[in-house]
Formats: structure tokens, sequence, C-alpha cells
């Protein structure tokens, strides 16, 4: 079984594209060249230089030794944070800026909820002199503060979504609606492996990087190109399909996604999408969606804006649905301890995003010969007002 | 039995007026007295919308309009029980517009089998692509005499166009320019060179253009390339405000059509 996208844009029954007319030419543009471009030569050579030389990659697998000694096992970092603009996103933005070029675009549009991808954006339109268009919840725009600031410094256009509960949903319904209203001239720069296909496809190949990497990592420091496992956490799943992609078919490495429990999934403050949702269709495609028995969209939660998305990418719900990778959950509180153990055991200060994957070290079954290769997908500097609050530093 | 589009169209061929209105706004029971205060000032055609949390084709108005609908408790099922019994009272046809999820929640089949049931006579779904409803919708759409209205735009490609035609039953949506609901009010914005290019076409199906239209002058300058327009955006508008909703919709209605 393969669990990679077929050439209709599914993964299983999961994914599609479910757009309306408007956004059709826009689309089947993407669908029909993306492939060809970003295989083509040139791209490649752009692709891989400007992540070398720009971004900083490879970014380190690094063994935590104090926090393998405390859990008795093995745990690897893959330190996504330490990539320019602090987080796993940019890897994303630079091969979809690079695209946006090949394919005519002089427009860009982003949806963000905690602004790394905001800023990742913003931060790649300066380097290639595109103008760029911001959309972010009104109330993650409040939260998130020092991103929105950065994205500004570097020359973008923040444009608060007011709708619905003000957060990643509803940027991302603003900046569809954007696309609709702008169909020549624009790219719509997807942060996640959500949205109609081709995104989750092209998003995940962009982010493969990281799982590429963990191979020769390993080998280089272990003698061996596979872990026991890797985790990562999952809103809409970048990181997490970044990640896992390399090992997608390699039955024997186990998969394990971490949602936002928020204040718990028996509460109706979460974002446990697998965990709580059903299928549906949301954002042009065809995964597991948080809604009512209406097939109303449920209003997500969580103390990390990042993660605070009633939906997943369909790659997601397909690893879900055939059980080849195993999904769990954490809430704010575990969250918030797990960021402060890293912290202090390691010296690193995660983005609570990534502290969600943490959290799953104690609810699974580790063993002293396992590798853990734990995604740290951002760093928490824009999470520092979060965490001081909450420990009362 | 004949579908009612169908006769329309057939008995119609200029200046057909579409009205477009969210179930359950303003207020939840306003359902039926919209549609047959809008059947008594003379409208053709009635769209009637199925309000969704997260309307991507839609702007602010017909967004709000959503938002106090389930506010208020709308739901598809609250719908067809409002719906009962409307075919005793008008004859024009209606369509349901609205997005896929809460329709797949229904159930596509129960609720193809409920439109027929109340005397629904098409649907537009705009997340709903043309392969997607080949593939997987069209034949429960056609068991029940349902016509799947497909939307073009300024962008659409010729080839699609045809494709499009071809699929369509009742009549073709023509999107005035590319844009979301209530998103342009000014003729200014219309592109007259797509409404004739397509009106050179000649095509099998019917057209009714929408986007963008909310008064007398852009009613009758859209009437020029089709058979008729639809308002959607400036009628749900015209529904806020204090006067009863009899004097908001002949007021509205009269505004818009010199002679029905």
């Amino acid at each position: 079984m393969s669990y990679q996208v077929n050439k209709k844009g599914y993964y299983g029954e999961f994914g599609g594209a479910f757009i309306p007319e408007m956004m059709h030419p826009n689309i089947e543009e993407l669908q029909e060249k993306y492939m060809e471009i970003i295989n083509s030569y040139n791209f490649r050579q752009d692709f891989i230089s400007l992540l070398k030389h720009y971004v900083g990659r490879p970014s380190p697998l690094y063994l935590a030794k104090r926090m393998s000694e405390k859990y008795q096992t093995n745990i690897f970092l893959k330190r996504e944070d330490l990539n320019h603009t602090g987080s796993h996103k940019v890897n994303n933005t630079i091969g979809q800026i690079l695209l946006a070029k090949a394919l005519g675009k002089t427009r860009i549009i982003a949806e963000t909820g905690a602004g790394q991808h905001g800023v990742a954006t913003a931060t790649v339109c300066a380097l290639m002199n595109m103008k760029c268009i911001v959309y972010m919840g009104a109330l993650d725009v409040q939260r998130q503060a020092p991103n929105v600031k950065k994205m500004r410094m570097l020359g973008a256009e923040v444009i608060p979504a007011e709708s619905g509960n003000k957060t990643l949903k509803d940027a991302t319904n603003e900046a569809m609606r954007d696309w609709i209203n702008n169909p020549v001239d624009t790219h719509y720069i997807i942060g996640s492996v959500v949205g109609p296909h081709p995104y989750p496809d092209m998003v995940a190949r962009f982010q493969s990087v990281i799982s590429e990497e963990i191979k020769w990592q390993l080998d280089e420091q272990m003698g061996r190109e596979l872990p026991t496992r890797v985790i990562a956490c999952v809103g809409g799943g970048s990181n997490a399909a970044g990640a896992f992609y390399h090992f997608l078919d390699t039955d024997s490495v186990e998969l394990i996604g971490v949602e936002a429990a928020g204040k718990g999934v028996d509460t109706d403050e979460t974002a446990a999408t697998l965990t709580l949702g059903k299928p549906g269709v949301l954002h042009s495609s065809r995964s597991y969606v948080m809604q009512t028995e209406d097939g109303q969209i449920i209003e997500p939660y969580s103390i990390s804006a990042g993660l605070d998305y009633p939906g997943i990418g369909p790659m997601h719900a397909n690893l879900h649905a055939t059980k080849r990778a195993k999904y769990l959950w954490a809430t704010d509180e575990e969250v918030l301890e797990a960021a402060l153990e890293l912290t202090q055991l390691e010296g690193i200060i995660p983005a609570l995003e990534s502290a969600h994957a943490l959290a799953a070290l104690k609810k699974i079954d580790l063993k002293p010969e396992d590798i853990n290769v734990i995604n740290l997908s951002g760093r928490g500097d824009k999470d520092m007002e979060t965490y001081l609050n909450y420990f009362g530093y | 039995m004949k579908n009612r589009i169908n006769q329309l169209f057939q008995d119609k061929k200029e200046n057909i007026l579409s009205v477009y209105f969210t179930a359950g706004y303003p207020k939840l029971d306003d359902t039926v007295s919209i549609i047959e205060k809008l059947v008594a000032n003379g409208v053709d055609l009635i769209e009637i919308g199925m309000p969704f949390s997260d309307p991507v084709a839609d702007g602010p108005v017909i967004q709000h309009s959503s938002l106090i609908a389930l506010k208020n408790g709308m739901t598809i099922k609250t719908l067809f029980e409002q719906l009962k019994g409307i075919r005793e009272k008008v004859n024009i046809p209606l369509i349901l517009m609205g997005y896929l999820n809460p329709v797949i929640q229904f159930g596509v089949e129960k609720f193809c089998e409920k439109c027929s049931e109340v005397g629904i006579d098409g649907l537009i779904l705009p997340d709903l692509p043309l392969n997607e409803y080949q593939e997987n919708y069209r034949e429960v759409f056609a068991k029940y005499n349902l016509h799947n209205i497909l939307l073009i735009t300024p962008q659409t490609s010729e080839k699609r166009l045809v494709e499009i035609d071809e699929a369509s039953s009742g009549f073709i949506y023509m999107v005035s320019s590319s844009s979301t609901t209530g998103a342009k009010n000014s003729v200014a914005d219309f592109h007259i060179d797509y409404f004739e290019r397509i009106q050179n076409m000649k095509l099998k199906n019917p057209r009714v253009i929408g986007f963008g239209i909310s008064n007398q002058e852009t009613f009758y300058n859209a009437c020029k390339y089709a058979q008729g327009a639809i308002i959607g955006s400036a009628f749900v508008k015209a529904l806020e405000g204090e006067t009863t909703l009899d004097e908001k919709i002949s007021n509205f209605v009269n505004q818009v059509v010199k002679t029905v």
C-alpha cells in the first residue's frame, strides 16, 4: 500500500480539490505544473542552495542526553527550531516562492496561526521582492504580537480576520476569498498540508527534507538510517508530514502524531481533530473535520495558535484511517510542563506547538534500545509571554 | 414531471429575476414568508441559501446572514420542515444553495430525496466541482430530478465551458467577475467582453448572471447578455432594518424591476 497521493489528488478516500469554480484556473494551473517545476534542474538548484545558505540546513539532529537519561531511552531532537525564522515553515515557503516565480505570479497571500508561517512567507517575499499579504485571525494578531511586528517590518501587510473565532480557520477563509477575488497575479502560499490538491502533496514534498536529513544524520551518528519511531505535533500537519515522509512506506518505523487537546478532549475547548472529528469537507479537501451533527465547523481551541485548527491534512487522515500512524493528544497543561522540562534539561525553549510532541513521551512505552526522533518544529520566542504567565517567572 | 427550471426558461426568454436569500435570516421562521412575498412581487426564481459556518465563496453580507441564521438555529432538517407544503403555495422554481459539508453530513441521497419531496428543482453547491459531481453525484441528482447548477467565471477556459455546458441541465450561473459575492456593485466592473464572448458561443443551456447585481441599472445591463440575473447580497442587505418584511421585499423588488 502506498501512503502517497494518487493522480486524482487523493490519499485513500481523503483529499481531492473541492474548490469553487472561481479557484479552478489557479488550482488547475498548479496541478498541471507543480511536479514539472519542482523537479526541474533550476528549481532543485535554487531550492537546495537557499535551504543550505539562507535557511541554515541541514538542521542538527541532536541526541538529547539528559532527556534520554530521564526517560531511559534514546531521544533525538530534529532541530527545525534552528532554521532561519524559527521553525520548519520556511522549508515550504522557500519552495513555494520559487514556484510562484516560475508561474509568473507577482503577489503572494498567506494565512497564519501562530505567525510562524506568516513570518516565513513575509521573509521569502522580502528575499524575492514580492508583494505579500498575510491573513491572521484577529485574536491571533493579539496573542502573537511579536510575529505581527516582524511581518510588518519585513514589508508584509497583515490583515486581521474578524470572522468566526478570529483564529487560523478564519484566516484561511479570508485568504481563500482573497484568491477568488485576485485570480490572475496571485499565488496563495498555504502553510500546511491542507487545502485542495496539489497543496497537501506539494507542501509535504517541500517539508520532506526533514525526514531525508534524519535518515543520513541517524546513519552518521548511530550507524542506522531507521529510527524506532518519529514523533511530531499535528495541527494541519506539515511538520509531521515532513518528518514522516521518507518513512511512510517503511512499516518498521512507528509514526506518532500529537494533536492539541486544549483543555481536554472531553471539553468544548479542544483542537483534537482526529480524536473528535468525522470525515467531511473543509477548505477544499475531504478529511477529518471537527463539526456538529449538521456539518457546521466547530471552533477549535488550543493554547498554541499554530495547532488551533478544526481540520487536518488528508495525508494524516489516511494514515489514521489505515492505522499506519498513531495519533495521540496532549492537553495545554501537559504541553506547558513538557516545554519546561525540555528547557531545563537541555537548554532549549520549544514552541508551544512542538511541546505537544514532547508531551507524548509520557504517553508511550519507551524501551532503552529505542531510537526516538522528535521533530522540534519551532522555537519558543513567540510564546514567552504565555510561558512567563503560566510559570510565574 | 417537467422540471420547473426548464419550464421557466422555456416560457420566459429575458429579464428573468432570480433572488437569493439565506434561510433562517433575519428570523428563523422567515423562510416561507420571504418566499411567498418574493413570489407575490413577481420574482421568477428563488435561491434559498443553506447557511454554513465557513462560506468561502461569499462576501461579508451573506457570511453575516449565515452566521445569524445559524445562531437562530437553522439546520437542513429545520429547513426541510419549513418547506413542507411550499408547493401548495408557490409554483416558481426553487433552488437550494449552500456548501457541500452540511449536505454530506445530512446524507447526499437522503438530502436529494427530501428535496424532491418538498419540491426543490435544483442545487447550487459552489464547492462541488465538476469532476466530483460527474463521478459521485450526477446519478443521484438525476434520480430525484434535481438540476445541478454549475458556475462559470471570466477565467473559465473555452474547453471547460463546453464541458460545463455539457454537464448542465438547468441553466449556467455566470459569475460576472472573479469575486466573492457582494464584492463589486458597479457595471463598470463587468467584463462586457466576457459576456459577449459567452453569448457568441451559443451554449445549449440558458445563462443567468450573478455577483455584482444590486439595482435596476445592473440588473437590466446584465440581462442584455443573458436570460436573467441573480441578486443576492443586495437583497440580503435590504432585509435589515426596522420596517416589515412585506415593505422591505416589495420596495426592493419594485426598485429593481420596472415591469415584470
